[in-house]
């Protein structure tokens, strides 16, 4: 693993955020718009409806959250993307540098992107709100680093597909997370999904995470094994991802899409 | 004693059912400029592409310095560049900033010295702190061309490195790759169209036709034996047969 090419990597993204004011505003602009349309239904909910005891404290944490799992993933592919529209993709795969680089350099891009968006958005929520999600307590970071990893390895699938069938599968890299948000029980236990669906989205760590945040926000009590569980497939499905993305790599590298892909 | 730096030895690629490039062999000693001419689709940017690893080869293999490019991509690359006028750099990004990350990915030691040094010779001091985007093809070829030249490289493929080029610019550019393969010794494969270029360049040609090599040799060689006045009119003879 040589650094010097991981940060030079790194440094070519980040040059792109520091020069351009539009691309901070973008990172900034959906996160926080997000928080303060969910705060504004939470706080509709604290007003006329019983079903939570804390409903703004409970749902304003897990719209936090998930867009921290949202940004991490979408940040990740468009460190990709970036390369593909700036039609980079060529000089980067001729250049001495390893797969395993690639990856840890976009994994670092994505975590400052995602930072760089969601940082004065989380500081927002206490003087709108009076919510901080530092609530959650030590707990919090094993829910951040779930996510994170979560938000990577979709990064990885959609990066993989974008490797093995080009920009055509763009648009998968903005939809990917919302269809998972309704099997991911962000805002609902899983008991509301219909029982065919509860099977699938046991498969998800989103389902422990979440469930997580609600049982420490509500009950104030912390279920190491659910923080466990979801540590546990977010290694399985990290593993998933890397693998499919070294095989998206091979299968692109005999498809000769790698000398045209972008154009 | 001539070095065989690339060796090519019976290299096939199949896309689907498309013969890109059909039981290719050639070798190019250490320290010369070969050519690579024949029209498009012919096989000349699939054949750029196995040497680079960038394409995996149906059968056949290249090697460089001795080793496979299949089994030691990484470290071969180090000592490797490109250029093509269909491979961009970011257009966001400032041209320092361009260098510096591609010093960083080639692992170049003394990155400023480097930079300093081929944007005095490549006269890129004017448009160091722009944009990539903001400057004209003739500009960003240049900095490509630096790009190209940040690691030192000791093999070169340059694919058609003066296309869309006015003619001073174009010039410029083949005076500096003259001069700068006399004095460092690099292996080029150039793949062009500029039958001018190919004659001012290269010590030998390769043409291709439908992923074949159907001739080779010096450029007045293959004038002579094909009985025209110049390159172009071989390579039209070549195509049209």
């Amino acid at each position: 693993m040589n650094f010097q090419k991981i940060f030079a990597l790194f440094f070519r993204h980040f040059y792109l955020i520091k020069s351009s004011l539009p691309r901070v505003l973008d990172l900034i602009y959906w996160p926080t718009i997000q928080i303060l349309l969910w705060g504004f239904i939470s706080k509709f909910f604290t007003l006329y409806s019983n079903y939570y005891n804390d409903a703004l404290g409970v749902i304003l944490t897990a719209a936090i959250l998930y867009d921290f799992l949202f940004r991490s993933s979408i940040s990740f592919n468009m460190s990709f993307l970036e390369e593909i529209w700036s039609r980079n993709f060529t000089n980067l795969f001729i250049a001495p540098i390893k797969l395993s680089e690639i990856i840890v350099a976009l994994i670092i891009t994505a975590l400052v992107r995602t930072l760089i968006g969601l940082v004065p958005a989380i500081l927002l929520t206490t003087p709108f709100f009076g919510i901080s999600i530092f609530k959650l307590g030590f707990p919090l970071a094993f829910l951040f680093l779930s996510l994170y990893l979560f938000g990577i390895t979709l990064g990885l699938f959609v990066s993989s597909g974008l490797l093995r069938y080009g920009p055509a599968f763009e648009n998968i890299a903005w939809s990917s997370l919302f269809l998972l948000a309704p099997l991911g029980c962000i805002y609902y236990p899983i008991s509301i999904l219909p029982e065919f669906l509860q099977i699938i989205a046991e498969a998800l760590p989103l389902v422990y995470i979440f469930e997580e945040v609600r049982s420490i926000l509500t009950n104030n009590t912390v279920n190491y094994s659910n923080l466990i569980t979801a540590l546990i497939l977010n290694a399985v499905y990290l593993f998933i991802g890397i693998a499919l993305f070294y095989y998206s790599f091979s299968q692109a590298r005999k498809k000769g899409s790698l000398i045209n892909i972008g154009e | 004693m001539n070095e065989n730096i690339i060796e090519v030895k019976k290299l096939n690629k199949i896309y689907d059912k498309t013969i890109a490039v059909k039981d290719l062999s050639f070798v190019i000693n250490k320290g010369k400029i070969i050519g690579l001419l024949g029209p498009n689709g012919c096989g000349k940017t699939t054949t750029i592409a196995m040497i680079l690893g960038l394409v995996k080869p149906t059968s056949g293999e290249v090697i460089i310095k001795g080793k496979n490019i299949e089994k030691e991509r990484i470290n071969l690359l180090e000592k490797m560049n490109f250029i093509s006028p269909y491979v961009e750099l970011p257009k966001k990004l400032t041209v320092e900033e361009n260098l510096k990350v591609y010093a960083g990915l080639y692992g170049v030691k003394n990155v400023n010295e480097k930079i300093s040094e081929l944007v005095n010779e490549l006269r890129l001091n004017k448009f160091l702190k722009k944009k990539t985007g903001e400057l004209s093809s003739g500009q960003k070829n240049r900095i490509s061309l630096a790009k190209a030249l940040i690691n030192d490289p000791e093999i070169l493929m340059l694919d058609e490195p003066t296309a869309s080029l006015d003619p001073d610019t174009g010039d410029f550019v083949r005076s500096f790759i003259e001069h700068y393969s006399s004095k460092t010794n690099v292996t080029i494969l150039l793949a062009s169209h500029n039958m001018n270029e190919v004659e001012r360049l290269c010590d030998s040609v390769m043409m291709m036709k439908d992923g074949i090599i159907v001739d080779t040799g010096k450029s007045q060689e293959l004038i002579s034996r094909h009985g025209r006045k110049n390159l172009e009119e071989v390579f039209l003879k070549i195509v049209r047969e």
